[in-house]
């Protein structure tokens, strides 16, 4: 087979890695203000201290995909990789400012006990979580789509060429599905209300999610589609209606593996409209970027493809054994007394 | 200011600001591994109260190294898009093997060093942070590999079909002869700065005094910091050495800027520790030099002579010209001032972090503390002096290769992204300017604030089988 082909493949395993794990991490972030809202102050703080030692140990890990799918395609295919980062310029800057406000949230928000100081943060991490997102499905619908690109392989559109409505949905979607990944995460980790609460919201987002995702599905696939991305859309719609069945009648393993195979099979329909194209011109056919023009040698390529080959499964490995570690359920009952640089405690002094 | 130049800034001020956080990460991840391993080794109380003092620390500052690399990664194809699309085949690859060997190494274990308290058995537990360690260890390895590419440019053949660059040798990219020094020098540099931090830090907690049973620990862990400190910097000055001969080898203009040296040299060249001249170095009015040492620095020997600036720059111009869609330049001198004052505040501040260490070795043998007022320039330089020293070596490094992108076959001008206007280069460098610093502002009173809380007292801790279902979390954020 063909390595640029094979590449191809590896960075839309590199994406569905990226939006199965890092999904349900903004998800939970977003979910910040629903599942993180308690009967008084104490038990809000508590909840969202639960919400946060969920994904605690694991979003930083999770995050790390996104870094890979960027240097893999520089690495794999420079041409797309320098397009797209030019191209999409300010929609990136915006998504960088998120993770970056996010992260620290995740990192600052129990170093202090200080209310103000988490107030702040618990904003960073609704928003960093929000932003990427929907910024993501906004820009990768528009990738599928096709945008304004010339002979010289040059962007020529701006930020408001990728707001348009299609774009947008595509964002709308990624929000849903990831709020819904995101809670069935917490209905799997958590237990009592919080737990119960994250059911019955996934529930409901789930059922908004399927209809966006369906509309949004059949708007791309009736201009682009293929039999096979018709195939990853039955199995992405199928999954997603299964993820919501099994959480009904409480089958949380069942329900979050549902949304992730939806993601998985959600990215392949992407790269299926996509193929074989990378980066299809909205200018003119000639100028899209193709698995062919767009990639590196063979050399690179099979050195990366040993990389590759190699360690993803390295990774997969210890990454998964992560999980494992930390498989126990979180309540508000488990969590300790806060960190408090300010306080000084009684035996030291 | 137009896109280029503008370009330039942000990534000067993106990677300086990121290569804040990068030694200290590298640094103090090898020392706190060592206090884990101690703890469980000896299972002396001192240790783990150390291993979590420190580590606290370390990942406070973790936090905006991470953020800001992320930044970097983006970065190349945001604002550097010709180039990237010119070198992607050979420079994507290191940054590639860096996300998949070394980033999913340092945040997936640092995770687990996190949150193991209590979840994970007590000698893996240490061995999570000296993972991290190595994870930051091999991404240094593939980064400096990327940038030793752009310095002496090996392993690869320009095709001219393509117009891009294609590597031909991956082996011969990772062992560049500038990068088996650089890298080296760069890691020793860093573990400079870990032992200094955690020696000021114990030094200044030390000197408080309260409570009164914690200065012994707080010595042991000054020692240390300073140890460490004394013998990386015997490295770096080794390394550094290497580097210059490497140097004057294959960037002979970037010698002859490191000391503005305008006409080649007699034998014996002297090294100027400070010169006062015209803004343009051109004509020195006041300087005071020491003889032979520019000499030995770029040659290795006494008796040859150092190429100038005036020579190299005509020799330049005559094989490069003007011409070709890649190389534009009128001089092909980088800008001196900057070279030659970078270069010295380096090895200046790397000097007087060793002149620390060594004090601070003097001053807690056998039990003593340090007391006079003149120690607070210690607890506050130590950190900081050799931080900055490895700021001026980057400046001075990347300075000094201009106006080359890639040495000798890409300049700076040519690598940037055509589609981007200034005003959004503008934009974003205002976002990060002021992110950055409100970050910066932040981090610096969480880390004196949990330096001011120092250690926390001695508690066993528990083993995940002392642990049951109801018991509340060792350790959660």
């Amino acid at each position: 087979m063909d390595l640029a082909l094979i590449w191809f493949l590896l960075i839309a395993v590199l994406w569905t890695g990226y939006f199965v794990l890092e999904g349900f991490d903004f998800g939970v972030g977003m979910l910040w203000p629903i599942l993180g809202k308690g009967v008084d102050a104490q038990d809000t703080e508590k909840r969202r201290r639960v919400l946060l030692n969920t994904i605690g140990p694991v979003w930083d890990g999770n995050e790390v995909w996104v870094l890979t799918a960027g240097g893999a395609t520089f690495a794999a295919f420079p041409h797309w990789y320098a397009t797209l980062f030019s191209g999409f310029y300010l929609p990136l800057l915006l998504i960088l400012v998120a993770l970056i406000v996010r992260n620290m949230g995740f990192d600052y928000r129990g170093k202090r006990a200080d209310a103000t100081w988490k107030a702040n943060w618990d904003k960073a991490i609704m928003i960093g979580s929000f932003l990427p997102a929907l910024l993501w499905g906004v820009a990768l619908t528009n990738i599928v789509r096709g945008v304004p690109i010339d002979a010289d392989m040059e962007f020529t559109g701006n930020l408001f060429t990728l707001l348009n409505p299609v774009g947008l949905l595509g964002g709308l979607v990624f929000v849903a599905l990831f709020l819904t990944h995101g809670a069935y995460f917490v209905a799997l980790k958590t237990d009592g209300p919080i737990r119960a609460e994250a059911r019955a919201f996934a529930t409901k987002s789930g059922l908004v999610t399927a209809v966006l995702a369906v509309v949004l599905l059949l708007v791309l696939g009736l201009r682009d589609g293929s039999i096979w991305s018709w195939l990853t859309t039955a199995v992405a719609a199928l999954a997603l209606l299964g993820s919501i069945a099994a959480n009904a009648r409480g089958k949380e393993g069942m329900a979050f593996t549902g949304t992730a195979i939806t993601i998985a099979a959600a990215v392949a329909t992407y790269f299926f409209l996509l193929y074989p194209n990378v980066m299809p011109s909205s200018t003119n056919p000639a100028f899209s970027l193709t698995i062919e023009n767009a990639s590196s040698t063979d050399y690179t390529l099979k050195i990366m493809t040993v990389a590759a080959l190699v360690f993803t499964p390295v990774v997969l490995l210890y990454q998964g054994w992560t999980y494992w570690v930390f498989r126990k359920r979180i309540t508000t009952e488990h969590i300790p007394a806060p960190q408090d640089p300010g306080r000084i405690s009684a035996g030291t002094l | 200011m137009d896109a280029l130049d503008l370009a330039r800034w942000q990534f000067a001020i993106t990677t300086v600001y990121h290569f804040l956080f990068v030694p200290i990460t590298i640094g103090m991840s090898a020392i706190v591994a060592y206090f884990h391993i101690q703890w469980v080794r000896t299972h002396n109380p001192d240790y783990l109260r150390l291993t979590k003092f420190f580590g606290k620390l370390f990942t406070i500052n973790f936090a905006l190294g991470l953020v800001t690399g992320i930044v970097q990664e983006f970065q190349f194809g945001m604002n550097w898009s010709d180039y990237s699309r010119f070198v992607g085949d050979i420079f994507g690859a290191p940054l590639a093997f860096e996300a998949l060997l070394a980033f999913f190494l340092e945040s997936t274990f640092l995770g687990l060093w996190i949150f193991g308290w209590g979840k994970l058995p007590e000698k893996l537990h240490a061995l999570t942070m000296l993972l991290v360690h190595i994870g930051t260890v091999f991404s240094a390895y593939f980064i400096l590999a990327a940038n030793s590419f752009m310095q002496n440019p090996v392993g690869y053949e320009y095709n001219p079909a393509t117009g891009r660059a294609e590597m031909t040798d991956f082996l011969a990219v990772l062992t560049n002869k500038v990068q088996l020094v650089t890298f080296p020098h760069v890691i020793t540099s860093a573990y400079m700065v870990g032992g200094a931090v955690i020696m000021g830090v114990s030094i200044w907690l030390m000197r408080r005094g309260t409570p009164a049973a914690d200065v012994a620990m707080y010595r042991k862990s000054a020692r240390i910091g300073a140890i460490v400190t004394l013998v990386a910097s015997l490295g770096v000055i080794v390394t550094g050495d290497l580097q210059g001969k490497i140097m004057t080898e294959v960037q002979p203009m970037k010698m002859a800027a490191a000391e503005a040296l305008y006409e080649t040299s007699e034998s014996c060249a002297p090294f100027s520790i400070f010169t006062i001249g015209t803004p343009d170095g051109a004509a020195e009015k006041f300087a005071v030099t020491v003889p032979c040492v520019l000499g030995y620095m770029a040659t290795g020997s006494f008796d040859k002579p150092v190429e100038g600036i005036n020579p190299l720059r005509e020799r330049l111009i005559a094989e490069y010209g003007n011409g070709s869609e890649l190389v534009k330049d009128a001089t092909y001198t980088p800008y001196i001032p900057v070279t030659y004052w970078s270069f010295r505040f380096m090895m200046g501040l790397g000097f007087v972090t060793m002149a620390m260490a060594a004090a601070v070795l003097w001053a807690t043998r056998k039990g003593g503390t340090p007391r006079s007022t003149w120690w607070t320039l210690v607890i506050f330089g130590a950190p900081l002096a050799p931080v900055f020293a490895n700021s001026f070596g980057w400046i001075f490094t990347e300075i000094g290769r201009q106006p080359w992108l890639v040495y000798g076959v890409m300049t700076t001008a040519t690598g940037v992204s055509p589609s981007v206007s200034s005003a959004e280069v503008l934009i974003s460098m205002i976002v990060y300017t002021l992110l950055y610093a409100a970050l910066a502002v932040v981090e610096i009173k969480l880390f004196t604030d949990y330096v001011k809380k120092g250690a926390e007292p001695f508690e066993q801790p528990k083993t995940p089988d002392e642990l049951s279902e109801d018991s509340p979390l060792q350790f959660a954020y």
